[in-house]
């Protein structure tokens, strides 16, 4: 271990920007990825469901 | 034997497979995603020449690697699906194609900041740079290429054309950085040669890139199932599944 205390850590010797920056992207990127999928599903789901529905009747 | 069966039966097959395996790629993702990270923070030594700065690299290269890896794969089931006219090919690489743009945008976000600190310039038009810069442009180009052509058939194989030609890419992106004089720094693991950090930090790198994998299958596999639904809703088994049975 070495950080001696939480606001060491979050420092990262003077690189906070830098290393956060990176992490926090990857984070927000990623999750919105998940989030845009699950909405893609569903609408997708939803959509062929109605089709199917005007073409049976 | 009638090839039919095979050519109707695997959308289907595989739509239920996807569905069966997607939690454990989810969830794998997510474990080794915990133990990187672990080991990227509190496991891995302070770098001597970068300090802390160096930890980028947790992302940075794994997103790399998937940004190339990914393409590659895409390349793959293009060539197979002009070359064999297999539907599910093509699914597949569209199905891939926006987790390949994630990880190429990733790659060229993490590499500016990491850039900054350490060269003293979030960007520089150096080879290694600039064709991952063209890798990204081609994920956005190849997406839109798809949706821009409303017959699907047709836009699969314009897609596949257009992977074809950009995975010339990936091999000059790869090389780069020995063909050319760049800022960016050689490969970190080299078939040839031992790699150039500590244990530990190899270990986290190569546990954020499989959890790159299994994130990317995961996320392709649920892409594919919305695909296969999407072009086989014609048929009795997606009838079923649109009608809850």
């Amino acid at each position: 271990m070495q950080w001696a205390s939480w606001s060491e850590f979050w420092a990262m010797g003077g690189y906070g920007l830098y290393v956060w920056g990176s992490y926090g992207a990857a984070l927000i990127v990623i999750l919105i990825e998940i989030i845009s999928l699950r909405r893609g599903q569903r609408q997708t789901l939803q959509r062929l469901k109605r089709m199917k529905t005007w073409e049976s009747e | 034997m009638n090839l039919a069966i095979f050519k109707y039966a695997a959308p289907m097959t595989f739509y239920r497979l996807a569905g069966r395996m997607i939690p454990w790629f989810a969830w794998g993702a997510g474990i080794l995603t915990a133990i990187g990270l672990y080991i990227a923070f509190f496991v891995a030594p302070t770098d001597f020449q970068q300090g802390e700065a160096y930890r980028v690299i947790f992302i940075h290269v794994p997103a790399a690697w998937m940004s190339m890896f990914i393409y590659l794969v895409m390349a793959f089931w293009s060539a197979v699906g002009l070359a064999w006219n297999t539907r599910l090919s093509f699914m597949m690489a569209r199905a891939l194609a926006p987790t390949g743009m994630v990880f190429a945008f990733l790659s060229l976000w993490t590499g500016a900041l990491w850039g900054k600190p350490m060269w003293g310039a979030w960007w520089v038009w150096d080879a290694r740079l600039t064709s991952s810069l063209i890798l990204l442009f081609l994920y956005v180009g190849i997406m839109s290429l798809w949706s821009a052509i409303d017959d699907p058939r047709r836009g699969d194989r314009a897609g596949a054309l257009l992977t074809l030609v950009g995975a010339i890419n990936v091999p000059i992106i790869y090389f780069s950085v020995q063909w050319w004089n760049t800022l960016h720094q050689g490969a970190t693991i080299s078939m040839t040669k031992a790699p150039s950090m500590a244990a530990t930090m190899l270990i986290g790198m190569l546990v954020m890139a499989f959890a790159a994998w299994f994130y990317a299958i995961a996320t392709s596999l649920v892409r594919v199932r919305g695909i296969i639904l999407e072009r086989e809703r014609h048929t009795e088994w997606a009838a079923e599944i649109l009608e809850g049975k």
